[in-house]
């Protein structure tokens, strides 16, 4: 089952948890799923269906660029980077990894 | 592919040597064509105030003038966000800093712009648009920025916090937070805490060509811009966001760029250009001036740092925390979140808390400047790492080995390493004769600090053509600004099997190529040169089917290497079969379009050796050698030539360079006789050393060399002055008032 980090400024919401365990064979499948355990958690990350503009997911280190669409394996790693805009290209392909 | 490589890591000359050499190439201010007119910009003598009304009758009746624009001739729309790759902005941000509208929100904001026969009547003309100004009180410092008293930029700007607005009006635009083990916890086991604070000053890029734009707005509704840009199909795409045209309609052609380091991505003329296009039916160029680039165009962020970390007797870093706070400028858009992820980025420390704030202030809207964000954080971390080492009594790379990054290290804000050279850069640093060398005499000192980039990926679209002679035109969109004509064709080369010399390389206009992000982030080489080597994959497989076809043989028994096919008794070379292609079946085209993952970071290393006048305070760079795993060094000469550039803006940020602003939020020093960088005369030569640690994510194992190499330098050199004359510099510039406070501090 893929390992979700939770951001520091979102773990209000899963009880102080860092990490949780979430099926998923897709990160908009993990997140309903997240949603599901942790209410309140789509929300944070998406807007109108997408991916918060300065959010990013990234899988097993590396930014993903198919975002909600991205297929997960049960070993993946995934995290929420908060994408603060700057410099007008970076934005959500970069996100510092 | 074999690693033993025919042209990867050779140094042919430039594809564009001989036009640059000679004055033929072509930049943005050289755009000449019939009925060209000129623009001028009129700018904001005041940081922060609001318009009340403008008049440009008096203007527009100047003879010689034939438009005058302002905000007001945008199509009107509602605001609206808009998403231009780097989040949802507001559309009255993205046209507000391009011409002001409602506010100014620094000194030098474009307010309106002129088109006229000649830009001296523009210029003239533009003093006589009448601006009515509220001069509302100026902030312009993010610590200022962020108290409760501060005045507001922005009525509209709220806090937010990971996609929680908070809903409190105010300069922070964004805060987050990046936490790791137990940071108290950390710190209760350190045997010595270290914590201080930092400031660094707002500084530009320096490029020495300024911006430039001439746009026509063609009878047919299509916008034609000519520029100098990093990016044209950013140019394209926020050009037609700014005007609400379809993209299809603006054609962008970027022409040779004189710099960029990240300061020629954002927008400014093009759009006022094609106004100005619009509203008189001819071309019109605008091209800045010196001062309107220091005082119009985005530097880099000014910034306030705290940066505390303990560590064991041992010499093991048990905890870290930083506080950091990056002035974005007049919009939000700091590069506090690399500063963020780069902080602690080169350490392997279990107990760590990042805090980061995007705050908007007074002074132009900031823009990327090489590894964005990572230059300011590096400095508070690597003096304060470098402090720590000195109380520990160890020398200061075995401290920096003892806790270095590796391979499967998580960082704070997440993700773990792929394979990295942190290890292998500092190891190559303490090798280096310089480490070894006895330093003399007084009031010299040696420093060292490391540094880290991520690098980026991003799209890019290449094609290869191949010609009856045997060489090939290779096609991009990566505007040219270190090299990368040649480090693309390299490796186009490799895969074709023939010379560097028989690639042609060509950077085409938006209408020619396929998508392709900005030449930034250290991509270019990464990305670019895998649509080339994926072009060059693609031209290979047609050959192939190619020369079976001359031997009346299957294709998968064609062989290739090293620019020979060959099938049973049969060979061929790519030049002789290239002579064969019109009886095969035609034009050979090959393609290559990516969005790259597996991009690999870049780590640097700086050493400097100082000497500081006591009596002045005057700093002199005695020698100075960068080290950077450049993964692998498609063009070793370009790579040096990036490493050298990086360390010498580095030294220039430690030691002179800063927007000095008067309390009014004026810029005192937008010249470059004021604005002082150092030029050949105040430096040493810079010592490159390359570390090639591959990156399993490219081919070639390329990473990206054009940003990590700047990181380090101020750190180093701060440690140098240190190491000189027992004083730990904690803002800069290190220049001579600022070190002789420092030094009679001390003696306070």
């Amino acid at each position: 089952m893929p390992t979700v980090y939770i951001p520091t400024l979102l773990q209000s919401l899963t009880g102080g948890r860092g990490s949780v365990q979430a099926e998923g064979a897709t990160v908009r499948e993990l997140i309903d799923n997240l949603e599901a355990a942790w209410p309140g958690l789509r929300e944070r990350l998406l807007d109108e269906g997408k991916l918060r503009s300065n959010i990013s997911v990234a899988i097993d280190g590396e930014i993903s660029p198919l975002g909600l669409r991205e297929r997960l394996k049960p070993s993946s790693e995934v995290h929420f980077v908060a994408a603060i805009k700057g410099g007008s290209y970076f934005g959500r392909s970069m996100a510092g990894f | 592919m074999s690693t033993q490589y025919t042209v990867i890591g050779t140094r042919p000359v430039r594809h564009d040597g001989a036009d640059k050499v000679t004055g033929r190439a072509l930049y943005g201010a050289d755009v000449q064509m019939a009925g060209l007119l000129h623009g001028y910009i009129l700018r904001s003598p005041h940081a922060h105030a609001r318009i009340r009304r403008i008049d440009t009758s008096k203007a527009e009746a100047f003879p010689g003038v034939k438009a005058v624009v302002t905000a007001a001739d945008f199509s009107p729309v509602e605001d609206k966000v808009v998403d231009l790759g780097e989040g949802n902005t507001p559309l009255s941000y993205i046209r507000g800093n391009v011409l002001a509208s409602g506010k100014v929100l620094y000194q030098g904001h474009a307010v309106a712009a002129v088109a006229a026969s000649s830009v001296h009547i523009a210029e003239e003309a533009a003093r006589l648009i009448e601006v009515d100004y509220e001069v509302l009180p100026c902030v312009l410092t993010a610590p200022e920025a962020m108290r409760d008293d501060a005045p507001i930029l922005h009525d509209n700007l709220r806090t937010k916090e990971f996609g929680e607005q908070t809903g409190r009006v105010s300069n922070v635009a964004e805060h987050f937070r990046h936490v790791m083990g137990d940071v108290e916890q950390g710190f209760a086991e350190a045997d010595l805490i270290v914590e201080r604070e930092y400031h660094t000053a707002t500084v530009h890029q320096g490029y020495i060509e300024p911006h430039n734009a001439t746009a026509l707005w063609n009878n047919d509704g299509r916008i034609l811009v000519w520029c100098s840009t990093q990016g044209a199909f950013v140019v394209r795409d926020v050009t037609a966001c700014i005007l609400q045209v379809p993209v299809s309609r603006v054609k962008v052609t970027p022409m040779e760029i004189g710099g960029g380091f990240g300061g020629k991505i954002p927008v400014y003329l093009e759009p006022v250009a094609a106004l100005l296009s619009k509203k008189t039916g001819r071309p019109v160029k605008i091209v800045m001036s010196r001062k309107d680039v220091f005082e119009g165009t985005g530097p880099t962020p000014g910034s306030y740092i705290r940066v505390k970390m303990g560590a064991k007797k041992g010499g093991r870093i048990t905890a870290a925390q930083a506080y950091l706070a990056y002035e974005a400028g007049a919009y939000p858009g700091a590069m506090v979140g690399p500063g963020g992820m780069c902080v602690f980025a080169a350490y392997d420390i279990p107990n760590v808390v990042i805090d980061g704030f995007d705050v908007v202030v007074n002074k132009p809207s900031t823009a990327a400047y090489r590894a964005p964000g990572a230059t300011n954080a590096a400095f508070a971390t690597e003096t304060v790492v470098d402090e720590i080492a000195d109380k520990l009594g160890m020398d200061p790379l075995e401290f920096r080995l003892k806790n270095a990054a590796k391979e499967g290290t998580r960082r704070a804000d997440g993700p773990k390493y792929r394979r990295i050279g942190c290890v292998e850069v500092i190891e190559a640093m303490k090798n280096h004769p310089h480490y070894s060398a006895p330093l003399e005499g007084k009031n010299r000192g040696r420093g060292v600090a490391i540094g880290f980039w991520f690098n980026a990926g991003l799209p890019s679209s290449c094609t290869i053509t191949v010609n009856a002679d045997g060489t090939v035109n290779l096609v991009e969109g990566s505007p040219d600004i270190g090299g990368t004509r040649t480090s693309i064709a390299m490796q186009a080369a490799e895969v074709l099997g023939i010379t560097a010399e028989d690639v042609r390389p060509t950077v085409v206009d938006t209408d020619s190529v396929g998508f392709t992000a900005v030449t930034g982030g250290s991509r270019t080489t990464f990305a670019t040169g895998l649509a080339a080597y994926e072009a060059a994959q693609d031209v290979m497989r047609q050959m192939k089917e190619r020369a079976a076809q001359l031997w009346e043989v299957s294709p998968e028994s064609v062989t290739a290497e090293h620019g020979v096919f060959r099938s049973g008794d049969h060979s061929i070379t790519f030049r002789e079969l290239a002579k064969e292609l019109s009886e095969t079946g035609g034009p050979v085209v090959g393609r290559g379009a990516v969005q790259p993952r597996g991009v690999g970071g870049s780590f640097s290393g700086a050493m400097a050796d100082v000497e500081v006048d006591p009596e002045t305070g005057k700093v002199s760079v005695l020698r100075f050698t960068a080290v950077q795993d450049a993964g692998k060094a498609i063009h070793p000469s370009y790579v040096e030539g990036q490493m050298q550039g990086g360390s010498v803006q580095g030294i220039g940020w430690a030691l002179n360079e800063e927007y000095y602003m008067n309390s009014s939020g004026t810029m005192m020093n937008s010249s470059l006789l004021d604005y002082r960088m150092p030029t050949a005369l105040d430096l040493p030569m810079i010592d490159t050393v390359i570390v090639e640690v591959p990156n399993p994510g490219h081919p070639f194992g390329v990473r990206g060399v054009g940003e990590a190499n700047i990181v380090p330098p101020p750190a180093a050199i701060a440690n140098a002055i240190y190491h000189a004359i027992g004083v730990r510099m904690n803002r800069l510039p290190m220049n001579p008032p600022a070190i002789m406070e420092a030094v009679w501090s001390q003696r306070d």
